[in-house]
């Protein structure tokens, strides 16, 4: 069962080697895959801003930021350290308690959701038997702290941004568990690596997004609107709202809106490669060409290789969403509010009830493709 | 006692004391937009003491369902209502105040024997399998009942919501009647049938 490499197991290991005792070292290991996560969502964001302005402006035919680093690599580096040194403003008769706690629970609930991305077969902070319902469930916690800072910014503009946000992510999030519900009847379980295993096997013929090619629709779409992303940005629709629920904010409390935003796309990006791209799988399945060729499975470097290739195809095929975000951006005009709620209310939640339906009955009739 | 047990003990206390100071700043403070965000609060660590029970689908079902929804769209009821009123005072507030007292005591009393009267011993030799697998096999034999009629109480609920959202499937004067304290304003609408006599 156990096969990969298992970085937590050696490690206790090796403390206790050292004569430290089992708690002590297992109390040691806890903070080391947390931080390395939160340092590699920070990270991600940092790629992403940059992805997202050179895109940009490929698309309207500019050059994007190119003076801070090679090609620009460094400005949104610059960017943060520009906005850590900017004046914190809270505006006249606001809520100041509120005010602050908002873009917190914004954020917090984004970098919990990493709990349950995996990497690889060992590589992720835990497998919880609930998974991807936690991450549906931490995601519901947003919109409570948009109302916050929508609410107590002394702004018509940021209520109303704030009621826009809380409305679009409430009635997205329906088609979104819908559409996660009909992966996780075929896999049989809620957690993500055994999401991942049961798309495992055969390379990219395997993945789900070829027995689940309207539900990876419905997801993408719904995921696009709960990260507010254009053509769903209607919180922040600059013509209208001035900037939604953050258009009183300015130093680091607006930075936190900005990295929870794009933490959110990265982590929306990893979450459909996990259920519908193989997630940290090769297009070609590596153990049977290992196979083949005679090597052992448990071969060190064999290991070594499938881990590094694992973490690589997931943090590719993220990327390659992340990308294709980006340029949906550029080709799709903004939705207006009804519209908005007429696609998530009388298209996508039809579509995605029938998608389930169709789903488990396919899993009645063909249990061998449908994971009976 | 290990660490595990500490790190469970401590957060449980923690949690608790949390839980209590935000129930009481529900109830006790006097802006109302503070105790809905309070309430959250609350169910948070409600759901934080599900963990602890290693309840861990209903912990999250939790924070989904009264956290996500609930709460957000009492926070939404509290922000679109816009009305300026001054509540008179009540004649004979006194006795309103004691009713409330009494049947808070007589739940705190009925919830205490409960709690008292039962044996809270745990069988631990059960191996834990999939909470949620277990908790699907409960709703579709013992507690099938309760499980329809809560489905069947929600779609009630839908319907009637719909029914009110459209209001021209209620005659306009029904509707004047009733006290607006509490209603939107709103512009009237047209009923169905008066679109089509026309």
């Amino acid at each position: 069962m156990n096969s990969g490499i298992d970085l937590q197991g050696s490690f206790i290991q090796t403390l206790t080697e050292f004569g430290l005792p089992q708690d002590v070292a297992r109390a040691l290991w806890i903070p080391l895959p947390m931080v390395l996560v939160v340092i590699g969502a920070v990270v991600g964001v940092l790629v992403t801003v940059w992805l997202e302005r050179k895109v940009s402006a490929a698309a309207q035919q500019r050059i994007g930021p190119e003076f801070a680093g090679p090609l620009g690599v460094l400005q949104p580096v610059a960017d943060g350290l520009k906005l850590v040194f900017k004046e914190d403003v809270t505006p006249n008769k606001s809520d100041p308690w509120l005010f602050t706690l908002g873009p917190i629970l914004v954020v917090i609930p984004v970098i919990l959701s990493y709990l349950i991305v995996p990497f690889g077969q060992n590589l992720l902070i835990t497998d919880l038997n609930v998974g991807i319902f936690l991450w549906i469930a931490l995601s519901s916690i947003a919109p409570i702290g948009l109302l916050m800072s929508g609410y107590s910014s002394n702004n018509k503009y940021s209520l109303l941004g704030g009621l826009r946000a809380a409305a679009q992510s409430i009635s997205y999030e329906i088609p979104l568990a819908l559409a996660v519900l009909a992966v996780v009847m075929m896999s049989n379980s809620l957690s993500t690596i055994d999401i991942v295993e049961q798309q495992s096997g055969y390379g990219i013929l395997g993945w789900n997004i070829w027995r689940q090619p309207v539900g990876f629709l419905i997801f993408w779409i719904a995921a696009l609107a709960e990260c507010e992303r254009l053509p769903f940005d209607l919180p922040e629709a600059e013509e209208e709202l001035v900037a939604g629920y953050q258009t009183e904010y300015s130093g680091m409390r607006f930075a936190l809106f900005y990295v929870g935003s794009y933490i959110n796309l990265v982590l929306s990006a990893l979450i459909v490669a996990i259920l519908y791209l193989g997630g940290w799988e090769f297009p070609i399945p590596l153990d049977q060409l290992a196979g083949w060729l005679g090597v052992s499975e448990t071969t060190p470097w064999l290991q070594m290789l499938t881990a590094s290739l694992g973490i690589i195809m997931t943090i590719l095929k993220a990327y390659v969403l992340v990308f294709l975000a980006v340029l949906l951006r550029w080709t799709l005009p903004r939705v207006r509010i009804d519209q908005l709620l007429n696609l998530g209310w009388k298209f996508l939640l039809p579509v995605a009830l029938v998608n389930l339906l169709l789903t488990a009955g396919l899993k009645l009739v063909f249990p061998v493709a449908f994971g009976g | 006692m290990n660490l595990a047990e500490d790190v469970q003990l401590i957060s449980f206390g923690l949690l608790g004391v949390l839980m209590i100071a935000a129930a009481l700043g529900v109830v006790l403070l006097d802006q109302i937009v503070y105790s809905a965000f309070l309430l959250g609060g609350v169910f948070l660590c409600m759901s934080g003491l599900y963990v602890l029970l290693n309840a861990d689908f209903v912990a999250a079902a939790q924070i989904l369902v009264y956290v996500g929804a609930v709460n957000v769209l009492i926070l939404f009821a509290i922000m679109l209502v816009n009305k300026q009123e001054t509540f008179k005072p009540v004649g004979n507030r006194w006795l309103r105040q004691g009713a409330t007292a009494l049947v808070c005591v007589g739940l705190f009393a009925l919830l205490s024997t409960m709690v008292l009267a039962t044996p809270w011993v745990v069988d631990t030799t059960v191996v834990l399998t999939s909470t949620v697998v277990q908790i699907g096999k409960h709703f579709f034999s013992d507690y099938l009942l309760p499980f329809e009629l809560a489905s069947v109480l929600l779609l009630m609920a839908m319907v009637g919501a719909i029914i009110l959202a459209r209001r021209d499937f209620i005659p306009e004067k029904m509707a004047t009647d009733t006290q607006d304290a509490l209603t939107l304003p709103e512009r009237p609408r047209e009923l169905t049938g008066t679109v089509s006599d026309r």
